[in-house]
């Protein structure tokens, strides 16, 4: 699903994300970690079509990035890490414009559905999205980023602002969805969720990926009792 | 399909009770404006409400008398002072005149008569001077009506030959046009009356609705909006003319209750009554087709400036400050076009005033007023070469880095420094 090779983002003199290269399979899910400023976010928005490639090639379902962005932004979901929702429409009212995007002439009742049925908001779904709490913003976030069935869902941060049991849920929505299919990419600080839900993962620092694998073969590779260790001994 | 959808969110956004109820309170105040105005101007017509003591029992006191009860509203005629002061405060009338008894005998006798004033005056406002000049007006009548007939009997000459011996015919050579029977402050009030609507009207589109576009962007960028935005399957053109109709929509509708109001407050201003077509000054449809083009490439270009100088914009309050340049460039022409024609500005002005798209709908108005066209093409050619480089340079940076990363580079200082 994903291909990237040698994939250089520069900003002037400035090299944010030095020949990184890694690929994905569909269905399954694929983790960039980090510590700050590591070139994570960078990488998740050039494969989102958000910022152009200086140097290296990506490709996602066989499209170039380069060439064919529109084509790539129908098929991709993007979560960002501080993303926010129109403040002045409602809830539902964001997923269905957030949906008309997507429907292909099909009607998008059912696309809302899912959305609402994800952000699983209650009646607080019909009322303005200035008067959601964090969290809740979070929750109809995530739910718009899902409800369209993306074949690649790149998530920054997808339990950022969330509770411990909403972040469960998230986490195991996330689960089924690439079990269903969706190839998913994501980037987070917590090694826990890195560990519970990645098939694989890189570890990018000063943007360069300097560890690879299923977490796992990490652990047993660097001797380490969970992600966090792996991190901290190959960041050193 | 989409751009629908993107122009139906940005109406919803933008059409909120923070945008419209200061726009609704300013066009209330100019209505309430006019209205204070209109009566103003009504009761300037009306007949003055006052008292008269006629000591006299002459010729020239009952003329003063006959004038009065034609001219104005007699609440007390009597003979004590103190009471018609009551009366006439009770009536809220102005003043009480006094014709002393020697007022013929005086006048029979060469000597001026004297009408005595006693103002009753209520407050210092333009409204509580009002009647006093009402009053004034009946006096210089009297005083008239009794030249006239002192003039009629002392030389039985025709008096009003003797006070008019002269008579004007007065034509008007303007911008090589002969306009008759009519004198140059009426036509220039007239003139100026338009000269000053076009402006402002086009200052307030381009304000509002820049207003509006600017604020978009900034609420996407402090609302973390953009990114999402940017990732959806649709075309980064469409996010600029979604935003752009949107902003258009709602500053068409902004500008519209505010002229509602200034229209309102304008009319109670209007004093002469002339039809310009009647001196070969007037539009026709097709004229006023082109003063509409020229003003709607006015609005596309002030919106696509706005939008360009948005995405420089870090949050709401900086996108507020942002809108600066584009306000200053609305009200730069309007203050210039109030004072004067763009032919008659220095070479230099001249140039910057026909840079600046929002000059044009104002020169176009009033070129086709002497059927200078050529004027009118150009200056929408230019408006709309305008804004077609501006929104290209627009949909540009939607296409770069620049809008997310927020890096706009050396060159771009004051507005880096602005946008914080």
């Amino acid at each position: 699903m994903i291909e990237v090779e040698n994939l250089i983002k520069k900003y002037g003199d400035f090299t944010a994300v030095n020949r990184i290269s890694f690929d994905v399979g569909e269905g399954e899910i694929f983790g960039l970690i980090g510590p700050n400023g590591a070139g994570k976010t960078i990488t998740l928005r050039v494969i989102s079509t958000l910022l152009k490639i200086t140097g290296g090639k990506v490709k996602i379902a066989g499209n170039d990035l380069e060439k064919e962005a529109e084509e790539i932004r129908k098929i991709i979901s993007y979560l960002p890490e501080d993303a926010g929702a129109y403040k002045n429409l409602t809830g539902k009212e964001y997923l269905e414009f957030m949906a008309e995007f997507f429907d292909g002439g099909k009607g998008t009742s059912e696309i809302v559905r899912k959305g609402v049925e994800i952000a699983d908001l209650g009646e607080r779904i019909d009322d303005k999205v200035d008067t959601y709490s964090k969290g809740m913003k979070r929750r109809l976030l995530v739910g718009r980023a899902l409800m369209i069935d993306p074949k690649l869902a790149i998530l920054d941060e997808p339990t950022s602002g969330l509770d411990v049991i909403n972040a469960r849920e998230v986490r195991q929505l996330i689960k089924e969805y690439a079990a269903g299919g969706t190839t998913i990419l994501l980037s987070s600080h917590n090694m826990l969720e890195v560990d519970f839900l990645c098939d694989r993962i890189s570890l990018i620092d000063d943007g360069v990926i300097v560890e690879s694998g299923r977490p796992k073969q990490l652990k047993e590779k660097h001797d380490a009792e969970n992600i966090e260790e792996v991190f901290t001994k190959v960041v050193r | 399909m989409s751009l629908m959808n993107i122009t139906k969110k940005e109406i919803k956004e933008l059409l909120t009770p923070s945008t419209f109820v200061p726009i609704i309170v300013i066009a209330i105040l100019f209505a309430s404006m006019g209205n204070i105005m209109g009566g103003m101007m009504e009761e300037g017509e009306e007949e003055p409400v006052v008292g008269v003591i006629n000591e006299d029992n002459g010729k020239y006191s009952d003329m003063a008398m006959f004038v009065l009860e034609e001219d104005a509203d007699i609440v007390y005629n009597g003979s004590e002072m103190q009471e018609g002061i009551d009366e006439v405060t009770k009536s809220g009338g102005s003043a009480v005149l006094r014709i002393p008894g020697n007022f013929s005998y005086n006048i029979d006798n060469n000597i001026t008569g004297t009408i005595e004033v006693v103002w009753i005056m209520r407050g210092v406002g333009i409204m509580d001077s009002i009647s006093s000049s009402v009053v004034e007006r009946v006096i210089q009548n009297i005083n008239t009506h009794i030249s006239h007939d002192l003039i009629e009997e002392k030389t039985g000459l025709d008096p009003l030959h003797l006070q008019n011996p002269t008579v004007k015919e007065e034509v008007i050579m303007f911008k090589g046009e002969e306009m008759a029977g009519v004198d140059p402050s009426t036509l220039g009030g007239m003139l100026s009356s338009q000269s000053v609507m076009l402006p402002i009207v086009t200052m307030m589109l381009i304000m509002m609705a820049g207003g509006a576009i600017i604020s978009s962007m900034g609420m996407e960028k402090e609302d973390k909006t953009l990114e999402t935005l940017l990732t959806l399957p649709i075309k980064r053109g469409s996010i600029v003319t979604g935003k752009l109709i949107g902003a258009a929509t709602v500053g068409l509708l902004m500008a519209l209750i505010f002229m509602l109001g200034y229209g309102y407050y304008m009319q109670s201003m209007q004093t002469a009554d002339l039809n310009l077509a009647d001196y070969g000054l007037g539009l026709g449809i097709f004229d006023y087709v082109l003063v509409g083009i020229s003003l709607f490439l006015a609005l596309i270009a002030g919106l696509a400036l706005s939008l360009l100088l948005g995405t420089f914009a870090k949050n709401y309050k900086s996108a507020q400050t942002l809108l600066f340049p584009v306000t200053a460039l609305a009200i730069i022409p309007m203050f210039v076009f109030m004072f004067t024609d763009v032919g008659n500005l220095p070479p230099l002005f001249r140039s910057l005033m026909y840079a600046i798209p929002f000059s044009h709908p104002i020169i176009a108005m009033r070129s086709l007023m002497f059927g200078d066209y050529p004027i009118v093409i150009w200056g929408i050619l230019y408006s709309a070469i305008f804004s077609m480089v501006i929104i290209g340079i627009v949909v540009w940076v939607f296409n770069s880095d620049r809008l997310i990363t927020g890096k706009i580079g050396k060159k771009d200082g004051i507005l880096e420094k602005l946008s914080r």
